[in-house]
Formats: C-alpha cells, sequence, structure tokens
C-alpha cells in the first residue's frame, strides 16, 4: 500500500508539469514566455507576505523564549490531567497550531526520547503530520491578498487543530494497543 | 482577532521575561524570530514562482477552466458563494488535489492563486469572506497522505516499520478536516443570519 501512495507521490509532479506544458503546447501556448510571465507574480506576493511572517515569527520566537509557553502548559495541567490526556504530548498540542518548526523539534525529540516505536513516539508522528500550522497558513494566504479582518477563520482553524488532537489520540490508542 | 493575539503574545512575553530574568533570551528571540521569518519567505519565493509559471500555463490553455467544469459540484458544495465557471473554482480544485497528494509544496502557490480570485468577489477586501474561511479551513486541516517529514525521521531513530503511521495519519487528518468543515459551516450559518 505504502508502495503504491509513495510511488504515486513520486511520480505526480514530474507528470503533472509535462501534462500542463504538453497540453498548452498543444493549444497553441508561448510556454516559455508565459511560463516567465507566471513566475513573475511569484515574486509580488512573497513581498507582500514578508511582513506578515516577519510579525508572527517575532512573537512566537518571544513567547516561547520568555518562559510564558512553560507556564502556560503549568497553567493547564489540571485540565489536561482531569481528561486523562497525556502530559507528555501536551507541548506539542499547544505548539502545533503556532509554528511548523517548532513542533517539529518537539515531535522529533518525542520520538528520541521514547524512541520512534512507542506509544508516545507514535502519537507524536500522528499529531505532527495530521495536521498544518494554522496561524502560519493564516498568515501566509490572508496576507497574500490583504485581508486585515480574518472573521471566524482562526476560531475554526484552531477547533479543528483541537480535533486533530483528539482524532489522534484515539485512533493511535486503538490502532496500536 | 489576530490584532489582540500579537498583541498579547507580545507583552506577555515580555512581562514574563522581566519576572523569570530572561530579558536578555527575548532580546535575542525577537530578531531571531525576524530572520525565520525572512528564512521561511524566501524558502517559498522559489516554489511560488515555479508553481505560479506552471498555473499560467494550464490558466491560458483552458486547462484550468475544463478541470473545474468537471469538478465543479463538488466545489459548488462546499463553496456556494463561486459562481460557476469562476476562475477560483479552477484553483481551489488544484489546492484540494495537490494537498491530497501530499504535494504541500505545490499546494500553497495554488491556494494563493484561489484566495486571489476569491478577494475579486469580495464587496469587503479588509474582511476574510465566507468562501476565504473555507479555503482556510481546508488548508489548515489538510488531508495528508504521505507524511514524509515524519516518516524520514522515524526512519532515522531506527523505527522497524517506519510508514506505519499513514494510516493513523491519514485518518486523523481527515476526520479533522470534516471538522473543521463542519465548524465552517456552523460559522457561516451564523454570520450570514447576522448580515441578512
Amino acid at each position: 500500500m505504502y508502495q503504491w501512495v509513495s510511488l504515486i507521490s513520486l511520480w505526480a509532479i514530474p507528470v503533472t508539469i509535462a501534462f500542463v506544458l504538453l497540453y498548452g503546447w498543444r493549444r497553441q501556448v508561448p510556454v516559455y514566455e508565459t511560463f516567465v510571465e507566471g513566475a513573475k507574480g511569484g515574486l509580488s506576493t512573497t513581498i507582500r507576505i514578508l511582513p506578515h511572517l516577519i510579525a508572527m515569527m517575532v512573537a512566537v520566537s518571544m513567547f516561547r523564549e520568555s518562559g510564558a509557553l512553560d507556564m502556560l502548559l503549568r497553567g493547564i495541567k489540571p485540565v489536561l490531567d482531569f481528561l486523562h490526556f497525556p502530559e507528555e504530548l501536551v507541548p506539542l498540542a499547544l505548539l502545533r497550531p503556532l509554528t511548523g518548526t517548532g513542533s517539529l523539534a518537539i515531535a522529533t525529540d518525542l520520538i528520541a526520547q521514547y524512541g520512534p516505536d512507542s506509544f508516545f513516539g507514535r502519537l507524536a508522528a500522528t499529531m505532527q503530520g495530521s495536521t498544518d500550522t494554522t496561524l502560519y497558513v493564516l498568515t501566509v494566504y490572508f496576507g497574500a491578498v490583504g485581508i486585515r479582518n480574518s472573521g471566524y477563520a482562526l476560531k475554526v482553524g484552531l477547533w479543528s487543530d483541537l480535533a486533530g488532537v483528539v482524532f489522534s489520540l484515539l485512533i493511535v490508542s486503538y490502532v496500536f494497543s | 482577532m489576530l490584532n489582540v493575539i500579537w498583541l498579547a503574545l507580545i507583552v506577555i512575553s515580555i512581562v514574563v521575561a522581566a519576572f523569570t530574568g530572561r530579558m536578555e533570551a527575548i532580546n535575542a528571540a525577537a530578531f531571531e524570530g525576524a530572520k525565520t521569518g525572512v528564512t521561511v519567505c524566501f524558502g517559498l519565493l522559489s516554489v511560488l514562482a515555479f508553481w505560479l509559471g506552471i498555473m499560467r500555463v494550464a490558466e491560458k490553455s483552458g486547462l484550468l477552466a475544463l478541470l473545474s467544469k468537471a469538478l465543479s459540484p463538488l466545489i459548488q458544495l462546499l463553496f456556494p458563494d463561486v459562481p460557476k465557471g469562476h476562475p477560483a473554482m479552477g484553483y481551489i480544485l488544484s489546492n484540494m488535489s495537490a494537498n491530497l497528494l501530499g504535494l504541500g509544496n505545490a499546494a500553497t502557490p495554488m491556494g494563493l492563486k484561489a484566495m486571489e480570485e476569491l478577494q475579486k468577489l469580495n464587496p469587503d477586501k479588509q474582511k476574510a469572506s465566507p468562501a476565504m474561511c473555507t479555503l482556510l479551513a481546508i488548508n489548515t486541516a489538510s488531508i495528508t497522505i504521505i507524511p514524509t517529514t515524519m516518516i524520514a525521521i522515524r526512519m532515522q531513530y531506527g523505527s522497524v516499520n517506519p510508514v506505519e503511521i499513514v494510516g493513523t495519519t491519514l485518518v486523523s487528518s481527515f476526520a479533522a478536516t470534516i471538522v473543521a468543515l463542519l465548524i465552517d459551516r456552523w460559522y457561516r450559518y451564523r454570520h450570514l443570519r447576522r448580515h441578512n
């Protein structure tokens, strides 16, 4: 199963590229000029996103290094104990929506510490892999088009992150016990 | 919302640092964070430019329009506000298929193009429209078929079967996406009721 899936993802990009370009060629699209013209748009989009990303990364980095994150973790510990959520996974669950690289570091650390085939190792990998970084996606997607008021999008993202944590815990406990 | 969160993160950090004596650490952290922002952004530049180039060819040749016509019932269901045959549909579809195939770096440029198209339909350019919120919900939850990074890390730490988390990841991300869409629907309903 995995071999098939990995074969598909290996071939997907080259096949897509070839197909799009050949189709364009057949439709008499000047493929080279059109590609360059489209690629130019990447630059302006990146410039538009840059200030948003800097702002967000500064805040998240300060929050982590000041010790505020640790305090937050200690503060909500009783609630999580009550829910029988494994304490070891709390930092990962909390950081996952905020920072992709930060949570990846924590997930890697958990795998190194408990072993990849332990319950915590599997749970960490599933939690890290099953969702994208909400704050990053929000910053990039809305920053690119100049949205200031994100409406209810952040709430939806955070609720679904919580759902992802709960589902990961349930499915990993169910499959590997 | 973002204003409050951003301000709170920074002010709380400084207050906490004052009490824990980590002023030096957050000085460094602020500029380290800014640097990370730049690094991430320029990492995005190469990928964005490449995929936007390819997508422009797909758009000019009519391939995108063809794709969105074929799968428009699905998009219509998720994005009822987007008119039939609108270019946003093609980009939304490309974004969703790239997510499904685990091509994370292709998904972002297509998602941004879709956002641009949705912004054209948006009456209030400063505020996210319901369709934009739905697109965001799909991308933050992001159904993942192959979590390549985690498999690589599990391999690195000598897992007996590094890919055994593929199934659990798929189930968890699929379920979370469904939840995201349902919550999105609920908020959209409330939003529309309040504005009509």
